[in-house]
């Protein structure tokens, strides 16, 4: 195993080939020594008999064909883990850059996992609750789901997210463990400051595990980070039962690095050249959310990822789209008017929201109330276009009141303080209050028996 | 038998590896890769590399590693045991992997497809003497509670039975009747069959479509119904409800067999449908919608490869089946998802693409997939059908990417899901502007003869009305619909209710989740009956605002929730409550 290679026969960009290599196998992580000082990781990504291409992680500057010792360490791309990574923060291939020494585990882990038997997955159920009256009621998170925010560049996704984590983490009383594994590929320097000190002024820093690649970090780097993010959060979960919430931000730039890997690669480019492989590698990603059967631990991630020029059928948001199980919209018209959360909820939706809610989870009308409030704020907008055109004035009576009903529901539905964390009855109340503002006629995706029931009823009783 | 051919590895990028010199393995070969046993197939074949793709993760393979050919093409094991299962894409049963592996599929697992061990009540139906083709059923095992499993002499043999067992409990691999060929060979056969994936099971004639499948679904039975033995494609953008249209298929159509293919899907959907089929009982047996159903579930993080053979897994099962002279449904999810793994898998080859990345044999692939449906004469003279339905993923939500227009020209069913219905949650989703089905003409004799002559004509109704609204709200956004005329406004009315009343449908109500045909016509019979009421009003001159504030509309909408499906009589209490209403608005405005 200790055999050194001196030289290398080629360097382009991240990529390098040797030559001469022998019994190294697809995948394996080799270490460079340049010069004899520095220390760089790599990745073999092709191998034809005794040529191996390998993806340097830490960028290959510094390198020549001359000056780099190459030793292969016979494993996969691996991390050591355990329960101390908690509070800690590691660099974007979790190595530490806190000061504060390595992890030392006998459990060690490859980062790429392996796919979860879906005879082995518990499916989600438990209901999780934010605070946040567009999600809890409209878009609801569910334990061990994966909910990304499309957002776009200058709108306010990393306050959402940390409202969320402040107020889901804060809020859960069963007394399981929660963490917070956070995983940052490409993001600013003030957008990781800005997370750590939330997770710092809401007293769960202790409970929070960082992998910082920043956006001057190298880019091949970034293709790992959301790997090992992942791996930390299945370990915590499934092997030391804790709930965990993954943060994962910002997706797009994850995948313009396997853009940019891929065509120094030289491979066949699909769609905006991204290589064909996106949906799979982001699968492998996204997919490692859930419950397994038996264990107490669940992982949910919530990604963040900025749709390039707001387009969500840009392939990064489409192809995410198509595999997490719903999505929350972010929407610069709604930003404009300050309305905080901006979330546009008629893209948004939770896949799993069904099952997690109504009776014995929320309440019996969450859901036709819910279905009840898309199809009116749908109504709102053809409302709005043809008021557009004719004028407000024209607008027959009834569309007049939806226009009504479409501010009211922005603004006291939808908008909410950066600190209010809502119950989820203040959440179903507030939406029955608002739906009364139309006539009762006009509510058809309601059974008749729960609109009797909640309909204009001034006071709802039920207790918290 | 041919000595065991080997080669060695040379080059590996991703799931694609390259062997070097001539191997002598053949086209489609399934072979053993590496030291962990991983499972491939033959793609390519040079003189000097063979191409393989590898159905499992291949890091830590290494060069040098040996890569045995096993003599067949990749295949599936055909016996009693596939049904109330589910399986990965290359028919590994996922049950036996967790119990060898734990909770996270790891690479090389050898485990058997089917349950050896497992003695099935075996009833023979054939005697010494008989004279036997290929497809003959030779016995019958009751597989589930639900579904009779009929054993058949493989396709290309024939001969006289020689031998028998007596009825009573085997394994799917112990001798049931010995078969002397025609050339005077000797040949034991038991339950078990294999078959190449890739290969059409053998029928004996075609049949044209004259059945349909009833889904219990109102815009698919009435306005575009698929044949038993069509084929179908649900394309739709993300959160449109392609999946919510195939479980709610997979679960109340009158298909004997149900295949469900989660082909890159989400895991947290497959097991959704385990639990959920599990539970429900199927209205028709009464047992468990699952004794009918095979899943094959290759998620969307397991290998690319596989992925792509789990659509030929599926197919082939459902064929059996037909085989044996059930008529078995195939629900596809995704098939987008197929097609990117061919693309994928193309980009690693190095192939010029064509489209988009697509490969240029997409369309082939495709038109060969959606061909293995259809209405089938079996060589044993059973009839039996296969149907496909296809989800497709389209990119952007654009239906004219290459895998959505490529599957347009191949499926007679076009079921287009519809972002601003979804959006407003009018579900299904399912646009009626730009759905279409060609199997109506061939259905309408058998609505004719098994619902009521006037079926189609009502439905061609429902449907203009439909397209004038849409020319009318054409004019009601420029203008607003206060300055319509009154016939026009009726029109915007009755469609309303067409729209809420019938087209929308309640997955999760008791009653609306599947409807019954009879409830479905006398539903449509009820609107036009509304609808003939109110024109009459509106010829007299009676304005719509005063039709408009009687509760007569809403009562018909409600209608899917308030009539049972096994309450029929109830319709005519409607027909009175309309005539009512006729009567009180001409005395009130007389």
């Amino acid at each position: 195993m200790s055999i050194e290679y001196l030289g290398l026969s080629s360097i382009h960009g991240p990529l390098i080939a040797i030559e001469g290599i022998q019994d190294a196998f697809f995948d394996e992580i080799v270490e460079f020594v340049v010069n004899r000082t520095e220390r760089k990781l790599g990745r073999i990504v092709e191998i034809y008999e005794d040529r191996a291409v390998i993806q340097v992680f830490e960028g290959s500057e510094n390198m020549s064909l001359q000056n780099t010792h190459t030793r292969l360490t016979g494993h996969p791309m691996e991390i050591n883990l355990s329960t101390e990574m908690l509070g800690r923060t590691f660099n974007g291939i979790g190595k530490p850059m806190d000061g504060l020494g390595a992890i030392v585990s006998n459990v060690k882990k490859d980062v790429n996992g392996l796919p979860l038997n879906p005879v082995k997955r518990e499916y989600p159920r438990n209901y999780i609750r934010t605070g946040i009256s567009a999600i809890d009621g409209l878009t609801t998170l569910i334990r061990g789901q994966k909910l990304p925010i499309f957002s776009g560049n200058g709108l306010p996704h990393d306050r959402l997210a940390a409202q969320i984590v402040r107020q889901a983490s804060l809020g859960d009383e069963s007394g399981d463990e929660f963490a917070i594994v956070f995983g940052a590929m490409g993001v600013s320097h003030d957008v990781a400051d800005f997370f750590r000190r939330t997770f710092e002024e809401s007293g769960v820093a202790d409970h929070v595990t960082m992998f910082l690649n920043l956006a001057n970090d190298p880019v091949v780097e970034r293709l790992i980070t959301p790997k090992v993010a992942l791996t930390t959060a299945e370990y915590l979960a499934f092997e030391e039962n804790m709930h965990i919430l993954v943060i994962l931000t910002d997706m797009t730039s994850f995948a313009e690095a396997m853009r940019e890997v891929s065509s120094s690669k030289g491979e066949i480019p699909s769609r905006k050249g991204f290589p064909g492989y996106l949906y799979s590698e982001l699968a492998t990603i996204y997919e490692r959310a859930g419950i397994v059967e038996g264990i107490n631990g669940s992982v949910t991630q919530l990604p963040i990822l900025t749709m390039p020029g707001d387009d969500i059928t840009h392939p990064i948001p489409d192809l995410t789209g198509y595999i997490t199980e719903g999505q929350i919209v972010l929407d610069r018209p709604l930003n404009g008017q300050s309305i905080y959360p901006p979330i546009n909820i008629l893209p948004s939706l939770s896949r799993l929201m069904k099952d997690g809610i109504g009776e014995g989870y929320t309440r019996e009308d969450h859901q036709d109330l819910a279905n009840q409030l898309f199809s009116a704020y749908a109504k709102v907008g053809e409302a709005r276009n043809l008021a557009s055109v004719i004028g407000e004035d024209e607008l027959s009576p009834i569309d007049k009141k939806y226009l009504a009903f479409g501010k009211a529901f922005e603004d006291r539905y939808i908008k909410q303080g950066q600190d209010e964390n809502r119950s989820i009855f203040e959440t179903l109340n507030l939406g029955w209050k608002l739906l009364g503002q139309l006539p009762k006629e006009e509510l058809d995706r309601v059974d008749t028996k729960l609109l009797e029931k909640y309909y204009n009823v001034t006071e709802n009783t039920d207790a918290e | 038998m041919d000595a065991v051919k080997m080669g060695t590895i040379y080059g590996i990028n991703g799931p694609v590896i390259y062997l070097k010199g001539n191997t002598g393995f053949r086209m489609a070969e399934m072979v053993y890769v590496g030291t962990e046993k991983l499972v491939g197939e033959v793609i390519a074949l040079d003189k000097d590399i063979t191409t393989i793709q590898v159905y499992e993760e291949t890091s830590g393979l290494r060069p040098g590693e040996e890569v045995i050919a096993t003599g067949s093409a990749i295949s599936v094991t055909l016996a009693p045991g596939i049904l109330n299962n589910i399986f990965d894409g290359i028919e590994r049963p996922l049950e036996s992997i967790a119990n060898s592996a734990g909770a996270f599929i790891s690479r090389g697992i050898n485990v058997d497809s089917l349950d050896c061990s497992k003695k099935w009540e075996t009833t023979i139906t054939v005697k010494e003497g008989d004279f036997l083709h290929g497809g003959d059923i030779i016995a019958e095992i009751p597989e589930t509670p639900a579904i009779i499993h009929k054993v058949m002499v493989p396709p290309h043999l024939e001969g006289t039975v020689r031998k028998i067992a007596m009825d009573g409990a085997y394994t799917i691999k112990e001798t049931l009747i010995t078969l002397e060929l025609v050339n005077g060979e000797e040949k034991e056969l038991s339950m078990t069959q294999h078959w190449p994936i890739r290969v059409p099971r053998p029928t004996a004639q075609r049949m044209s479509a004259s059945i349909p499948l009833i889904t219990g679904q109102r815009i698919l039975d009435t306005m575009f119904p698929i044949a038993k033995g069509g084929t179908a494609a649900v394309p739709g953008g993300f959160g449109t409800g392609k999946t919510m249209t195939q479980h709610q298929i997979a679960k109340w159509s009158d298909a004997d067999i149900i295949i469900y293919i989660g082909c890159g899907e989400r895991g947290n959907e497959m097991t959704q449908v385990l639990e959920e089929f599990g539970e429900l009982v199927d209205p028709k047996s009464g047992h468990p919608l699952m004794v009918r159903t095979t899943l094959i579930a290759n998620t969307s993080n397991m290998p690319v490869a596989a992925r792509e053979a789990s659509i030929y897994t599926g197919i082939t099962l459902a064929e059996y089946y037909r085989d044996m002279g059930y008529h078995v449904a195939i629900m596809a999810d995704s098939t987008s998802r197929w097609a990117e793994a061919l693309r994928e898998l193309s980009g690693r080859l190095e192939e010029m693409p064509a489209e988009e990345g697509f490969p240029a044999y997409l369309a082939s692939r495709l038109s060969g997939f959606y061909e293995r449906a259809g209405m089938m004469h079996n060589l044993n003279g059973t009839d039996g059908s296969v149907s496909i339905i296809g989800a497709v993923s389209p990119q952007g939500g654009d239906f004219s990417e290459p895998v959505t227009e490529n599957t347009k020209r191949f499926v007679r069913c076009f079921w287009g899901l519809d972002k601003s219905l979804a959006y407003s949650r009018h579900f299904p989703a399912i646009h009626w502007l730009t759905s279409y089905s060609e199997y109506l003409t061939d259905l309408a004799p058998w609505y004719t003869d098994h619902v009521s002559p006037k079926f189609i004509d009502y439905r061609n109704r429902l449907m203009a009305l439909l397209n004038q609204e849409s020319s009318l709200m054409e004019i009601v956004k420029l203008i607003g619909s206060d300055v319509l005329p009154d016939d026009q406004k009726l029109i915007l009315e009755i469609t309303r209710v067409i729209r809420l009343g019938f087209l929308q449908q309640n997955a999760f109500h008791q009653d609306d989740t599947c409807v019954s045909m009879e409830k479905q016509f006398l539903m449509m019979d009820t609107i036009l009956y509304l609808f003939k009421k109110c024109r009459a009003l509106v010829t007299m001159g009676h304005p719509m605002s005063v039709m408009k504030n009687e509760a007569i509309f809403e009562k018909i909408i409600a209608i899917k929730y308030d009539v049972p499906n096994d309450r029929p009589d109830m319709f005519a209490r409607y027909k009175m409550d309309i005539d009512s209403f006729y009567q009180q608005v001409l005395e009130k405005n007389a």
